[in-house]
Protein backbone atom coordinates (compact mmCIF):
# COMPACT_ATOMS: atom_id res chain seq x y z
CA UNK A 1 0.00 0.00 0.00
CA UNK A 2 1.43 3.63 -0.75
CA UNK A 3 1.74 4.20 3.42
CA UNK A 4 3.50 6.86 5.06
CA UNK A 5 5.39 3.52 6.63
CA UNK A 6 7.00 4.23 2.79
CA UNK A 7 9.64 6.38 4.06
CA UNK A 8 12.30 6.43 1.63
CA UNK A 9 13.35 9.73 -0.28
CA UNK A 10 10.26 11.77 2.11
CA UNK A 11 11.31 15.17 2.90
CA UNK A 12 10.43 17.30 5.58
CA UNK A 13 10.92 14.90 8.56
CA UNK A 14 13.29 17.00 10.87
CA UNK A 15 17.22 15.77 11.99
CA UNK A 16 17.88 12.62 13.03
CA UNK A 17 17.81 12.83 16.97
CA UNK A 18 20.60 10.79 18.59
CA UNK A 19 20.23 9.85 22.57
CA UNK A 20 23.31 9.87 24.13
CA UNK A 21 23.55 6.16 26.08
CA UNK A 22 20.18 5.52 25.42
CA UNK A 23 18.72 2.60 27.09
CA UNK A 24 17.20 -0.58 25.68
CA UNK A 25 13.79 0.06 27.24
CA UNK A 26 12.54 4.08 27.76
CA UNK A 27 9.83 2.37 29.59
CA UNK A 28 8.17 -0.95 31.37
CA UNK A 29 5.51 -1.29 28.91
CA UNK A 30 8.20 -1.50 25.68
CA UNK A 31 9.06 -4.96 26.89
CA UNK A 32 5.37 -6.16 26.70
CA UNK A 33 5.44 -4.43 23.47
CA UNK A 34 8.84 -6.05 22.20
CA UNK A 35 6.62 -9.06 23.15
CA UNK A 36 3.74 -8.85 20.60
CA UNK A 37 6.30 -10.20 17.91
CA UNK A 38 7.19 -13.51 19.14
CA UNK A 39 4.14 -14.79 21.01
CA UNK A 40 1.46 -14.38 18.96
CA UNK A 41 3.19 -14.96 16.01
CA UNK A 42 3.64 -18.60 18.04
CA UNK A 43 -0.30 -18.11 18.13
CA UNK A 44 -0.59 -17.97 14.78
CA UNK A 45 -2.18 -14.36 14.48
CA UNK A 46 0.19 -13.11 11.91
CA UNK A 47 3.78 -14.06 10.27
CA UNK A 48 6.11 -11.97 9.76
CA UNK A 49 5.01 -9.65 7.14
CA UNK A 50 1.35 -9.63 7.91
CA UNK A 51 2.80 -7.92 11.17
CA UNK A 52 4.19 -5.21 8.87
CA UNK A 53 1.44 -4.86 7.53
CA UNK A 54 -0.62 -4.21 10.36
CA UNK A 55 1.46 -1.40 11.11
CA UNK A 56 1.01 -0.27 7.95
CA UNK A 57 -2.67 0.14 8.24
CA UNK A 58 -2.23 2.66 11.34
CA UNK A 59 -3.50 5.85 10.16
CA UNK A 60 -0.67 8.10 9.29
CA UNK A 61 -0.83 10.32 11.83
CA UNK A 62 -1.03 7.87 15.04
CA UNK A 63 2.08 6.31 12.93
CA UNK A 64 4.21 9.34 12.70
CA UNK A 65 3.30 10.41 16.36
CA UNK A 66 4.19 7.14 18.30
CA UNK A 67 6.54 5.57 19.62
CA UNK A 68 8.40 2.56 18.56
CA UNK A 69 7.07 -0.18 20.48
CA UNK A 70 3.35 1.19 20.27
CA UNK A 71 3.47 0.10 16.41
CA UNK A 72 3.78 -3.85 17.74
CA UNK A 73 1.05 -3.42 19.81
CA UNK A 74 -0.93 -1.91 17.55
CA UNK A 75 -0.13 -4.73 15.20
CA UNK A 76 -0.58 -7.59 17.56
CA UNK A 77 -4.23 -5.65 18.28
CA UNK A 78 -5.38 -5.61 14.89
CA UNK A 79 -4.69 -9.20 14.46
CA UNK A 80 -6.01 -10.42 17.69
CA UNK A 81 -9.46 -8.62 16.95
CA UNK A 82 -9.54 -10.10 13.63
CA UNK A 83 -8.65 -13.67 14.93
CA UNK A 84 -11.62 -13.31 17.23
CA UNK A 85 -9.47 -13.31 20.67
CA UNK A 86 -10.95 -10.58 21.46
CA UNK A 87 -12.80 -7.67 20.61
CA UNK A 88 -12.17 -3.57 20.62
CA UNK A 89 -14.41 -3.05 23.67
CA UNK A 90 -12.77 -5.59 26.01
CA UNK A 91 -9.74 -4.36 25.45
CA UNK A 92 -10.52 -0.35 25.65
CA UNK A 93 -12.59 -1.75 29.46
CA UNK A 94 -8.96 -3.36 30.12
CA UNK A 95 -7.26 -0.26 29.11
CA UNK A 96 -9.43 2.30 31.01
CA UNK A 97 -9.10 -0.24 34.23
CA UNK A 98 -5.31 -0.35 34.26
CA UNK A 99 -4.64 3.89 33.32
CA UNK A 100 -6.98 3.61 36.48
CA UNK A 101 -4.83 1.21 38.55
CA UNK A 102 -1.65 1.32 36.89
CA UNK A 103 0.11 -0.76 39.78
CA UNK A 104 -2.56 -3.68 39.76
CA UNK A 105 -0.24 -6.74 38.64
CA UNK A 106 -0.69 -8.94 36.04
CA UNK A 107 -2.02 -12.81 36.63
CA UNK A 108 1.52 -14.11 37.17
CA UNK A 109 0.77 -17.48 35.89
CA UNK A 110 4.09 -19.91 35.06
CA UNK A 111 4.72 -21.72 31.60
CA UNK A 112 8.38 -23.03 31.04
CA UNK A 113 7.48 -23.61 27.90
CA UNK A 114 6.87 -20.07 26.26
CA UNK A 115 10.00 -19.13 28.19
CA UNK A 116 11.68 -21.76 26.23
CA UNK A 117 10.54 -20.71 23.13
CA UNK A 118 11.65 -16.94 24.24
CA UNK A 119 14.93 -18.60 24.26
CA UNK A 120 14.57 -21.24 20.78
CA UNK A 121 13.27 -17.98 18.91
CA UNK A 122 16.14 -16.05 19.83
CA UNK A 123 18.58 -18.38 19.08
CA UNK A 124 17.25 -20.14 15.83
CA UNK A 125 15.24 -17.56 14.07
CA UNK A 126 12.70 -18.42 11.84
CA UNK A 127 14.10 -18.47 8.27
CA UNK A 128 12.40 -16.91 5.06
CA UNK A 129 13.85 -19.36 3.02
CA UNK A 130 11.48 -21.56 0.87
CA UNK A 131 13.10 -24.32 -1.63
CA UNK A 132 12.02 -23.64 -5.36
CA UNK A 133 11.89 -25.29 -8.36
CA UNK A 134 11.62 -22.20 -10.27
CA UNK A 135 14.68 -20.92 -12.24
CA UNK A 136 16.15 -17.46 -11.89
CA UNK A 137 15.18 -15.52 -14.52
CA UNK A 138 17.86 -12.67 -13.64
CA UNK A 139 21.87 -12.87 -12.87
CA UNK A 140 24.44 -10.61 -11.61
CA UNK A 141 25.00 -8.30 -13.96
CA UNK A 142 21.96 -7.54 -15.37
CA UNK A 143 20.42 -4.18 -16.23
CA UNK A 144 16.56 -4.29 -15.01
CA UNK A 145 13.91 -1.78 -14.20
CA UNK A 146 11.47 -2.08 -11.37
CA UNK A 147 8.19 -2.50 -12.27
CA UNK A 148 5.21 0.54 -11.57
CA UNK A 149 2.81 -1.45 -9.79
CA UNK A 150 0.75 0.29 -6.82
CA UNK A 151 -0.59 -2.34 -4.82
CA UNK A 152 -2.96 -1.37 -2.51
CA UNK A 153 -2.02 -4.23 0.24
CA UNK A 154 1.08 -5.48 1.70
CA UNK A 155 4.61 -4.75 -0.39
CA UNK A 156 7.75 -4.45 0.12
CA UNK A 157 8.49 -2.51 -3.43
CA UNK A 158 9.37 1.28 -1.96
CA UNK A 159 7.64 4.10 -3.71
CA UNK A 160 11.12 5.22 -4.28
CA UNK A 161 12.52 2.64 -6.46
CA UNK A 162 9.18 2.28 -8.90
CA UNK A 163 10.07 2.53 -12.75
CA UNK A 164 13.91 3.29 -11.80
CA UNK A 165 16.57 1.29 -13.37
CA UNK A 166 19.81 -0.58 -11.41
CA UNK A 167 21.84 -3.69 -12.31
CA UNK A 168 21.60 -6.88 -10.52
CA UNK A 169 24.48 -7.28 -7.27
CA UNK A 170 23.90 -10.49 -5.72
CA UNK A 171 21.18 -13.09 -6.32
CA UNK A 172 20.09 -14.77 -3.02
CA UNK A 173 17.71 -17.83 -3.75
CA UNK A 174 14.23 -17.76 -2.67
CA UNK A 175 12.37 -16.67 -0.30
CA UNK A 176 8.96 -16.26 1.25
CA UNK A 177 6.80 -13.42 -1.54
CA UNK A 178 5.62 -10.49 0.83
CA UNK A 179 2.93 -9.61 -1.64
CA UNK A 180 1.53 -12.93 -1.28
CA UNK A 181 2.68 -14.26 2.74
CA UNK A 182 1.78 -10.70 3.89
CA UNK A 183 -1.93 -10.56 2.76
CA UNK A 184 -2.59 -14.18 4.10
CA UNK A 185 -2.29 -16.01 0.49
CA UNK A 186 0.45 -17.73 1.23
CA UNK A 187 4.12 -18.26 0.55
CA UNK A 188 4.55 -17.97 -3.00
CA UNK A 189 8.37 -18.20 -2.97
CA UNK A 190 10.18 -16.22 -5.36
CA UNK A 191 14.02 -15.35 -6.16
CA UNK A 192 15.30 -12.52 -4.45
CA UNK A 193 18.49 -9.77 -5.79
CA UNK A 194 20.09 -7.23 -4.43
CA UNK A 195 19.55 -4.45 -7.46
CA UNK A 196 21.94 -1.41 -7.52
CA UNK A 197 20.48 1.87 -7.85
CA UNK A 198 23.09 5.14 -8.90
CA UNK A 199 21.84 8.13 -6.86
CA UNK A 200 21.29 10.32 -9.65
CA UNK A 201 18.81 7.52 -11.49
CA UNK A 202 16.84 8.03 -8.31
CA UNK A 203 16.75 11.24 -7.28
CA UNK A 204 18.11 13.14 -10.42
CA UNK A 205 21.17 15.29 -11.51
CA UNK A 206 20.46 17.95 -9.68
CA UNK A 207 19.24 16.96 -6.10
CA UNK A 208 21.50 13.60 -5.80
CA UNK A 209 24.45 13.69 -4.14
CA UNK A 210 27.37 13.31 -5.51
CA UNK A 211 28.82 9.39 -5.55
CA UNK A 212 26.10 7.79 -3.57
CA UNK A 213 24.19 4.16 -4.57
CA UNK A 214 21.52 3.12 -2.81
CA UNK A 215 21.36 -0.90 -2.84
CA UNK A 216 17.71 -2.53 -2.22
CA UNK A 217 16.20 -5.88 -2.14
CA UNK A 218 13.29 -6.94 -4.44
CA UNK A 219 11.75 -9.94 -5.25
CA UNK A 220 11.56 -11.14 -8.85
CA UNK A 221 8.02 -9.79 -9.88
CA UNK A 222 9.06 -6.64 -8.89
CA UNK A 223 11.36 -6.47 -12.06
CA UNK A 224 11.83 -6.60 -15.90
CA UNK A 225 14.32 -6.75 -18.35
CA UNK A 226 15.82 -2.68 -19.16
CA UNK A 227 15.45 -2.93 -22.12
CA UNK A 228 11.50 -4.22 -22.51
CA UNK B 1 -26.82 12.59 14.90
CA UNK B 2 -24.51 13.27 11.91
CA UNK B 3 -22.06 9.92 11.34
CA UNK B 4 -19.06 11.97 12.50
CA UNK B 5 -20.82 12.89 15.98
CA UNK B 6 -21.51 9.13 16.48
CA UNK B 7 -18.19 7.77 15.12
CA UNK B 8 -14.80 9.44 15.89
CA UNK B 9 -12.28 10.49 13.56
CA UNK B 10 -9.36 8.20 13.66
CA UNK B 11 -7.28 10.10 14.97
CA UNK B 12 -9.27 11.99 17.65
CA UNK B 13 -7.48 9.70 20.25
CA UNK B 14 -4.52 9.40 19.06
CA UNK B 15 -1.46 10.79 19.84
CA UNK B 16 -1.58 8.62 23.28
CA UNK B 17 -0.23 9.63 26.38
CA UNK B 18 2.75 7.33 27.81
CA UNK B 19 0.29 6.21 30.49
CA UNK B 20 -2.41 5.46 27.87
CA UNK B 21 0.16 3.25 25.74
CA UNK B 22 1.50 2.05 29.10
CA UNK B 23 -2.34 0.89 30.01
CA UNK B 24 -3.46 -0.30 26.98
CA UNK B 25 -0.18 -2.25 25.90
CA UNK B 26 -0.90 -4.04 29.59
CA UNK B 27 -4.55 -4.51 28.45
CA UNK B 28 -3.43 -6.35 25.70
CA UNK B 29 -0.93 -8.51 27.65
CA UNK B 30 -3.65 -9.21 30.07
CA UNK B 31 -5.89 -10.82 27.05
CA UNK B 32 -2.41 -12.57 26.00
CA UNK B 33 -2.10 -13.90 29.59
CA UNK B 34 -5.78 -15.02 30.24
CA UNK B 35 -5.71 -17.00 26.74
CA UNK B 36 -2.28 -18.87 27.73
CA UNK B 37 -0.07 -17.07 24.94
CA UNK B 38 1.75 -15.34 27.14
CA UNK B 39 3.62 -14.78 30.42
CA UNK B 40 4.97 -12.43 32.73
CA UNK B 41 7.78 -13.90 33.04
CA UNK B 42 8.15 -15.22 29.17
CA UNK B 43 8.43 -11.25 28.53
CA UNK B 44 11.28 -10.41 30.58
CA UNK B 45 12.90 -13.41 29.68
CA UNK B 46 12.89 -12.31 25.82
CA UNK B 47 13.32 -8.96 26.87
CA UNK B 48 16.46 -9.46 29.17
CA UNK B 49 18.03 -11.40 25.96
CA UNK B 50 18.33 -8.56 24.46
CA UNK B 51 19.38 -6.28 27.40
CA UNK B 52 22.18 -8.64 28.61
CA UNK B 53 23.37 -11.86 26.45
CA UNK B 54 22.76 -10.46 22.63
CA UNK B 55 24.04 -6.95 21.57
CA UNK B 56 27.07 -5.03 19.71
CA UNK B 57 29.70 -6.72 21.61
CA UNK B 58 28.69 -9.46 19.52
CA UNK B 59 29.26 -7.98 16.36
CA UNK B 60 32.28 -6.41 17.51
CA UNK B 61 33.95 -9.77 18.48
CA UNK B 62 33.22 -10.61 14.74
CA UNK B 63 34.61 -7.84 13.23
CA UNK B 64 37.84 -8.19 16.02
CA UNK B 65 38.30 -11.67 14.73
CA UNK B 66 37.93 -10.21 10.59
CA UNK B 67 40.92 -7.71 11.48
CA UNK B 68 42.83 -10.43 13.04
CA UNK B 69 42.60 -13.61 10.38
CA UNK B 70 42.45 -13.25 6.74
CA UNK B 71 40.87 -16.39 5.83
CA UNK B 72 37.78 -15.88 8.14
CA UNK B 73 37.51 -12.67 6.89
CA UNK B 74 37.17 -13.73 3.63
CA UNK B 75 34.16 -16.70 4.47
CA UNK B 76 32.68 -13.69 6.66
CA UNK B 77 31.98 -11.62 3.22
CA UNK B 78 31.33 -14.96 1.27
CA UNK B 79 28.79 -15.95 3.67
CA UNK B 80 28.06 -13.82 6.52
CA UNK B 81 25.37 -16.06 8.31
CA UNK B 82 27.90 -18.68 7.84
CA UNK B 83 30.87 -17.31 8.95
CA UNK B 84 29.44 -15.63 12.34
CA UNK B 85 27.74 -19.46 12.91
CA UNK B 86 31.14 -20.63 13.45
CA UNK B 87 31.22 -17.94 16.56
CA UNK B 88 27.88 -19.32 17.91
CA UNK B 89 26.14 -16.36 16.53
CA UNK B 90 23.39 -15.92 14.56
CA UNK B 91 19.09 -16.78 15.00
CA UNK B 92 16.42 -14.14 14.98
CA UNK B 93 16.41 -11.38 12.78
CA UNK B 94 19.69 -12.60 11.19
CA UNK B 95 18.85 -15.62 9.63
CA UNK B 96 20.34 -14.71 6.04
CA UNK B 97 23.01 -12.19 7.11
CA UNK B 98 24.93 -10.34 4.70
CA UNK B 99 28.26 -8.26 5.76
CA UNK B 100 29.92 -5.09 3.76
CA UNK B 101 33.09 -4.16 3.92
CA UNK B 102 34.38 -0.62 3.78
CA UNK B 103 37.70 -0.07 2.04
CA UNK B 104 39.44 3.27 1.03
CA UNK B 105 37.05 4.04 -1.65
CA UNK B 106 33.74 2.67 -0.58
CA UNK B 107 31.76 3.66 2.87
CA UNK B 108 28.50 1.21 3.45
CA UNK B 109 25.27 2.14 5.81
CA UNK B 110 22.57 0.36 6.78
CA UNK B 111 18.88 1.54 6.88
CA UNK B 112 15.63 0.50 6.75
CA UNK B 113 13.10 2.71 4.83
CA UNK B 114 10.02 0.64 5.24
CA UNK B 115 10.16 -0.82 8.87
CA UNK B 116 13.14 -0.75 10.72
CA UNK B 117 14.64 -4.41 9.81
CA UNK B 118 18.42 -4.41 11.68
CA UNK B 119 20.65 -7.68 12.12
CA UNK B 120 19.62 -8.89 16.07
CA UNK B 121 22.14 -11.29 15.92
CA UNK B 122 25.01 -9.31 15.96
CA UNK B 123 24.27 -5.82 16.88
CA UNK B 124 21.16 -6.17 19.83
CA UNK B 125 18.24 -3.96 18.84
CA UNK B 126 18.35 -1.19 16.88
CA UNK B 127 18.51 2.64 18.51
CA UNK B 128 15.48 4.83 18.24
CA UNK B 129 17.03 7.12 15.65
CA UNK B 130 17.28 3.75 13.58
CA UNK B 131 13.51 3.31 13.41
CA UNK B 132 12.35 7.06 13.58
CA UNK B 133 10.98 8.59 10.46
CA UNK B 134 13.93 11.29 9.67
CA UNK B 135 16.73 8.48 9.31
CA UNK B 136 14.51 5.82 7.05
CA UNK B 137 13.67 8.98 5.41
CA UNK B 138 16.68 10.70 4.50
CA UNK B 139 19.54 7.80 4.63
CA UNK B 140 18.62 7.03 0.90
CA UNK B 141 18.81 10.55 -0.32
CA UNK B 142 21.13 12.75 1.40
CA UNK B 143 23.32 10.18 3.05
CA UNK B 144 26.38 12.52 2.99
CA UNK B 145 24.38 15.37 4.94
CA UNK B 146 22.72 12.72 7.34
CA UNK B 147 26.23 11.66 8.68
CA UNK B 148 28.09 14.64 8.63
CA UNK B 149 25.06 16.98 10.42
CA UNK B 150 23.70 13.96 12.85
CA UNK B 151 27.27 11.87 13.16
CA UNK B 152 29.57 14.04 13.13
CA UNK B 153 31.11 11.05 9.88
CA UNK B 154 32.78 13.14 6.78
CA UNK B 155 32.64 11.40 3.98
CA UNK B 156 34.80 12.98 1.64
CA UNK B 157 33.04 12.63 -2.35
CA UNK B 158 35.78 10.45 -3.87
CA UNK B 159 34.75 7.64 -1.39
CA UNK B 160 31.45 5.80 -2.80
CA UNK B 161 28.78 6.04 0.19
CA UNK B 162 26.82 2.65 -0.64
CA UNK B 163 23.45 2.97 1.42
CA UNK B 164 21.91 -0.24 2.05
CA UNK B 165 18.48 -0.34 2.59
CA UNK B 166 17.14 -3.66 3.98
CA UNK B 167 13.98 -4.59 2.17
CA UNK B 168 13.77 -7.89 2.05
CA UNK B 169 14.70 -10.89 4.76
CA UNK B 170 18.85 -10.02 4.22
CA UNK B 171 20.43 -8.66 7.43
CA UNK B 172 23.25 -6.05 6.53
CA UNK B 173 25.67 -4.83 8.24
CA UNK B 174 29.20 -3.13 7.93
CA UNK B 175 32.95 -4.53 8.34
CA UNK B 176 34.43 -1.14 9.40
CA UNK B 177 38.00 -0.50 8.27
CA UNK B 178 40.82 -1.34 11.37
CA UNK B 179 41.78 1.55 12.67
CA UNK B 180 45.58 2.83 12.12
CA UNK B 181 47.90 2.41 15.18
CA UNK B 182 46.12 -1.46 15.94
CA UNK B 183 49.06 -3.55 14.94
CA UNK B 184 49.82 -6.30 17.49
CA UNK B 185 46.60 -5.86 19.33
CA UNK B 186 44.84 -8.73 20.50
CA UNK B 187 41.18 -9.43 18.77
CA UNK B 188 40.13 -8.84 22.51
CA UNK B 189 41.06 -5.69 22.63
CA UNK B 190 40.37 -4.60 18.93
CA UNK B 191 36.93 -6.03 19.73
CA UNK B 192 36.64 -2.77 22.52
CA UNK B 193 37.44 -0.61 19.20
CA UNK B 194 34.49 -1.57 17.45
CA UNK B 195 31.40 0.36 18.16
CA UNK B 196 27.37 -0.37 17.30
CA UNK B 197 27.43 2.73 14.96
CA UNK B 198 30.52 1.77 13.19
CA UNK B 199 28.79 -1.33 11.92
CA UNK B 200 25.56 0.57 11.14
CA UNK B 201 27.83 2.33 9.30
CA UNK B 202 27.30 5.78 10.65
CA UNK B 203 30.27 5.84 12.60
CA UNK B 204 33.98 4.45 12.65
CA UNK B 205 35.69 2.44 15.00
CA UNK B 206 37.46 4.05 17.90
CA UNK B 207 41.02 4.87 17.41
CA UNK B 208 43.60 2.89 20.49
Amino acid sequence: MNGVHDLGGTDGLGPVVVEENEPVWHAEWEKAGFGMFPFPFAAGWFNVDMFRYGIEQMHPAHYLLSPYYEHWAHTAEHYGIKAGAFDLEDLEKRTRHYLENPNEPLPDTKNPDLVAFADAAVKHGVSARRESDAQPRFKVGDRVRVRTDSPKDHTRCARYIRGKTGTVEMAHGTFVYPDSVGNGRGDDPQHVYTVRFDGTDLWGESAAEPNTTVYFDVWEPYIQPAES
Amino acid sequence: MTKSETSPSPTATVPRSEAEIAARVKALESILIEKGLMTTEAVDRFAEIYENEVGPQLGAGVVAKAWTDPDFKARLIEDGTKACAEMGIGGLQGEDMVVVENTDTVHNVIVCTLCSCYPWPTLGLPPNWYKQPAYRSRMVREPRTVLRESFDLDVPDSVEIRVWDSSSEMRYWVLPQRPAGTDGMSEKELAALVTRDSMIGVGRPKSP
